[in-house]
Protein backbone atom coordinates (compact mmCIF):
# COMPACT_ATOMS: atom_id res chain seq x y z
CA UNK A 1 0.00 0.00 0.00
CA UNK A 2 1.21 3.55 -0.34
CA UNK A 3 1.50 5.42 3.01
CA UNK A 4 1.94 9.31 2.66
CA UNK A 5 3.59 11.76 5.54
CA UNK A 6 2.79 15.17 5.62
CA UNK A 7 3.90 18.03 7.98
CA UNK A 8 6.27 17.59 10.62
CA UNK A 9 5.62 13.99 10.56
CA UNK A 10 7.17 14.06 6.69
CA UNK A 11 9.99 15.83 8.13
CA UNK A 12 11.01 13.36 10.84
CA UNK A 13 10.60 10.04 8.52
CA UNK A 14 12.35 12.36 5.74
CA UNK A 15 10.17 11.20 3.09
CA UNK A 16 6.72 12.35 1.63
CA UNK A 17 5.77 8.74 0.49
CA UNK A 18 6.26 5.08 0.09
CA UNK A 19 4.98 2.04 -0.54
CA UNK A 20 4.99 -0.72 2.13
CA UNK A 21 4.56 -4.07 2.11
CA UNK A 22 2.38 -5.28 4.95
CA UNK A 23 0.44 -8.04 6.46
CA UNK A 24 -0.76 -5.06 9.30
CA UNK A 25 -4.56 -6.13 10.01
CA UNK A 26 -4.93 -2.19 11.65
CA UNK A 27 -3.28 1.08 11.40
CA UNK A 28 -1.48 0.68 14.64
CA UNK A 29 -0.14 -2.68 13.47
CA UNK A 30 1.11 -0.65 11.01
CA UNK A 31 2.77 2.08 13.34
CA UNK A 32 3.83 -0.70 15.34
CA UNK A 33 5.85 -2.04 11.98
CA UNK A 34 7.23 1.16 10.95
CA UNK A 35 8.35 1.93 14.54
CA UNK A 36 10.21 -1.03 14.60
CA UNK A 37 12.18 0.40 11.24
CA UNK A 38 14.37 2.90 12.54
CA UNK A 39 14.83 5.73 14.69
CA UNK A 40 13.27 8.17 12.60
CA UNK A 41 9.87 6.36 12.29
CA UNK A 42 9.89 5.51 15.89
CA UNK A 43 10.51 9.36 16.60
CA UNK A 44 7.59 10.12 13.55
CA UNK A 45 5.12 7.95 15.51
CA UNK A 46 6.58 8.37 19.60
CA UNK A 47 3.19 10.40 20.46
CA UNK A 48 -0.22 8.73 18.61
CA UNK A 49 -2.28 11.42 20.37
CA UNK A 50 -0.40 14.06 18.13
CA UNK A 51 -1.33 12.20 15.09
CA UNK A 52 -4.29 11.80 12.81
CA UNK A 53 -4.77 8.93 9.63
CA UNK A 54 -7.05 9.21 6.79
CA UNK A 55 -7.45 5.57 5.10
CA UNK A 56 -8.30 6.55 1.30
CA UNK A 57 -8.48 9.88 2.14
CA UNK A 58 -10.87 9.70 4.63
CA UNK A 59 -10.06 10.92 8.60
CA UNK A 60 -10.00 7.69 10.52
CA UNK A 61 -8.70 6.47 13.62
CA UNK A 62 -6.00 3.81 14.99
CA UNK A 63 -7.90 0.85 15.82
CA UNK A 64 -9.21 0.51 11.70
CA UNK A 65 -9.04 -2.71 9.69
CA UNK A 66 -6.45 -2.18 6.98
CA UNK A 67 -8.51 -4.54 4.67
CA UNK A 68 -8.75 -3.44 0.96
CA UNK A 69 -7.08 0.17 2.07
CA UNK A 70 -4.89 1.28 -0.70
CA UNK A 71 -3.78 4.64 0.72
CA UNK A 72 -2.32 5.46 4.55
CA UNK A 73 -1.55 8.81 5.79
CA UNK A 74 -0.43 9.94 8.78
CA UNK A 75 -0.65 13.51 9.38
CA UNK A 76 -0.54 15.84 13.00
CA UNK A 77 -3.80 17.40 13.47
CA UNK A 78 -5.00 20.03 10.69
CA UNK A 79 -4.67 24.08 10.73
CA UNK A 80 -6.64 24.78 7.68
CA UNK A 81 -8.85 27.93 7.29
CA UNK B 1 -21.04 25.43 -5.45
CA UNK B 2 -17.60 26.45 -6.41
CA UNK B 3 -14.67 24.84 -4.84
CA UNK B 4 -10.86 26.17 -5.55
CA UNK B 5 -8.01 24.89 -4.24
CA UNK B 6 -5.21 27.14 -5.38
CA UNK B 7 -1.56 28.54 -5.00
CA UNK B 8 -2.87 31.28 -6.83
CA UNK B 9 -3.57 35.05 -5.04
CA UNK B 10 -7.39 36.02 -5.35
CA UNK B 11 -9.55 39.33 -5.77
CA UNK B 12 -11.84 38.95 -2.79
CA UNK B 13 -14.16 41.57 -4.50
CA UNK B 14 -13.72 40.21 -7.79
CA UNK B 15 -14.87 36.49 -5.89
CA UNK B 16 -17.39 38.33 -4.28
CA UNK B 17 -19.04 40.36 -6.82
CA UNK B 18 -18.76 37.17 -9.31
CA UNK B 19 -20.36 35.19 -6.35
CA UNK B 20 -23.28 37.77 -6.04
CA UNK B 21 -23.94 38.05 -9.49
CA UNK B 22 -24.83 34.22 -10.35
CA UNK B 23 -27.38 33.96 -7.80
CA UNK B 24 -31.09 33.82 -7.69
CA UNK B 25 -33.52 34.62 -4.79
CA UNK B 26 -31.25 34.89 -2.35
CA UNK B 27 -31.99 37.98 0.53
CA UNK B 28 -28.03 37.36 2.14
CA UNK B 29 -24.52 36.60 1.12
CA UNK B 30 -21.94 36.33 3.99
CA UNK B 31 -18.34 36.40 3.34
CA UNK B 32 -15.67 35.32 5.61
CA UNK B 33 -11.64 35.76 4.65
CA UNK B 34 -8.83 34.51 6.12
CA UNK B 35 -5.51 36.87 6.10
CA UNK B 36 -1.93 35.93 6.60
CA UNK B 37 -1.10 38.06 9.95
CA UNK B 38 1.74 38.68 11.58
CA UNK B 39 3.24 37.19 14.85
CA UNK B 40 2.27 38.67 18.44
CA UNK B 41 6.29 39.98 18.73
CA UNK B 42 6.16 40.44 14.86
CA UNK B 43 9.14 39.13 12.63
CA UNK B 44 6.65 36.51 10.12
CA UNK B 45 8.37 36.30 6.77
CA UNK B 46 5.61 34.50 5.25
CA UNK B 47 3.38 31.70 5.16
CA UNK B 48 4.08 28.16 4.10
CA UNK B 49 0.79 25.84 3.65
CA UNK B 50 0.80 22.01 2.63
CA UNK B 51 -1.65 20.14 1.49
CA UNK B 52 -3.06 16.64 0.80
CA UNK B 53 -4.38 16.58 -3.02
CA UNK B 54 -6.52 14.90 -3.53
CA UNK B 55 -8.12 14.61 -0.15
CA UNK B 56 -8.27 18.00 0.61
CA UNK B 57 -11.09 18.52 -2.52
CA UNK B 58 -12.94 15.94 -0.98
CA UNK B 59 -12.76 16.87 2.67
CA UNK B 60 -14.36 20.09 1.68
CA UNK B 61 -16.82 18.67 -1.06
CA UNK B 62 -18.30 16.65 2.18
CA UNK B 63 -18.28 19.88 4.21
CA UNK B 64 -19.94 22.37 1.53
CA UNK B 65 -22.38 19.84 0.91
CA UNK B 66 -23.15 18.87 4.67
CA UNK B 67 -23.85 22.56 4.96
CA UNK B 68 -25.71 23.04 2.25
CA UNK B 69 -28.35 20.34 3.27
CA UNK B 70 -28.35 21.82 7.13
CA UNK B 71 -29.17 25.55 5.66
CA UNK B 72 -31.30 26.76 3.27
CA UNK B 73 -28.45 28.17 0.86
CA UNK B 74 -29.09 29.14 -2.87
CA UNK B 75 -24.58 28.65 -3.08
CA UNK B 76 -21.66 28.45 -1.35
CA UNK B 77 -18.03 29.04 -2.70
CA UNK B 78 -14.81 28.38 -0.78
CA UNK B 79 -11.34 28.98 -1.72
CA UNK B 80 -7.81 27.65 -0.62
CA UNK B 81 -4.85 28.55 -1.16
CA UNK B 82 -1.58 26.61 -0.19
CA UNK B 83 2.45 27.46 -1.15
CA UNK B 84 4.13 30.11 -0.06
CA UNK B 85 2.04 33.41 1.48
CA UNK B 86 3.12 36.90 1.68
CA UNK B 87 1.99 39.17 4.87
CA UNK B 88 -1.51 40.23 4.44
CA UNK B 89 -2.02 37.96 1.81
CA UNK B 90 -5.53 36.44 1.94
CA UNK B 91 -5.35 32.55 2.26
CA UNK B 92 -8.99 31.71 1.91
CA UNK B 93 -12.36 32.49 1.58
CA UNK B 94 -15.69 31.28 2.15
CA UNK B 95 -19.07 32.85 0.29
CA UNK B 96 -22.47 31.72 1.13
CA UNK B 97 -25.77 32.78 -0.44
CA UNK B 98 -28.95 32.31 1.43
CA UNK B 99 -32.88 33.87 1.53
CA UNK B 100 -32.42 35.02 5.05
CA UNK B 101 -28.76 36.28 7.16
CA UNK B 102 -29.45 33.42 9.56
CA UNK B 103 -29.01 30.88 7.37
CA UNK B 104 -26.19 32.60 5.35
CA UNK B 105 -23.87 33.68 8.80
CA UNK B 106 -24.54 30.07 10.30
CA UNK B 107 -23.46 28.15 7.35
CA UNK B 108 -20.35 30.46 6.86
CA UNK B 109 -19.14 30.04 10.46
CA UNK B 110 -19.93 26.14 10.10
CA UNK B 111 -17.74 26.12 6.93
CA UNK B 112 -15.36 28.13 8.87
CA UNK B 113 -14.83 25.71 11.90
CA UNK B 114 -14.76 22.55 9.79
CA UNK B 115 -12.67 23.66 7.08
CA UNK B 116 -9.83 24.46 10.24
CA UNK B 117 -9.81 20.68 11.28
CA UNK B 118 -11.30 18.90 9.14
CA UNK B 119 -9.59 20.27 5.60
CA UNK B 120 -6.22 18.54 5.33
CA UNK B 121 -3.89 21.40 5.29
CA UNK B 122 -0.97 22.49 7.16
CA UNK B 123 0.38 26.08 8.24
CA UNK B 124 4.07 26.74 8.75
CA UNK B 125 5.31 30.34 9.98
CA UNK B 126 8.37 31.41 9.14
CA UNK B 127 10.81 33.92 10.63
CA UNK B 128 14.47 34.81 10.36
CA UNK B 129 14.67 31.91 12.74
CA UNK B 130 13.66 29.07 10.90
CA UNK B 131 9.78 27.35 10.12
CA UNK B 132 7.43 26.56 12.76
CA UNK B 133 4.19 24.04 12.08
CA UNK B 134 1.30 25.68 13.53
CA UNK B 135 -0.11 23.71 16.00
CA UNK B 136 -3.87 22.70 16.54
CA UNK B 137 -5.59 24.74 19.45
CA UNK B 138 -8.22 22.25 21.64
CA UNK B 139 -10.80 25.26 20.70
CA UNK B 140 -10.86 24.16 17.25
CA UNK B 141 -11.67 20.83 18.01
CA UNK B 142 -14.19 21.84 20.42
CA UNK B 143 -15.40 24.46 17.95
CA UNK B 144 -17.12 21.62 15.89
CA UNK B 145 -18.87 20.33 19.42
CA UNK B 146 -21.92 23.15 18.70
CA UNK B 147 -22.68 21.62 15.58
Amino acid sequence: MEVLYFAWVRERIGLPRETVETGAATVADLVEELRAREDRYAAAFADLSALRVALDQDLSDFEAPLAGVREVAFFPPMTGG
Amino acid sequence: MRIAVQTAAFDLGEEANAFAADLDGAGAIVTFTGVVRDLPGGGLQAMEIEHYPGMTEKAIREITTQAATRWALGDVLVIHRHGRLALGEPIMMVATAAAHRKDAFEAAEYLMDYLKSRAPFWKREITSEGADWVAAKDADEDALERW
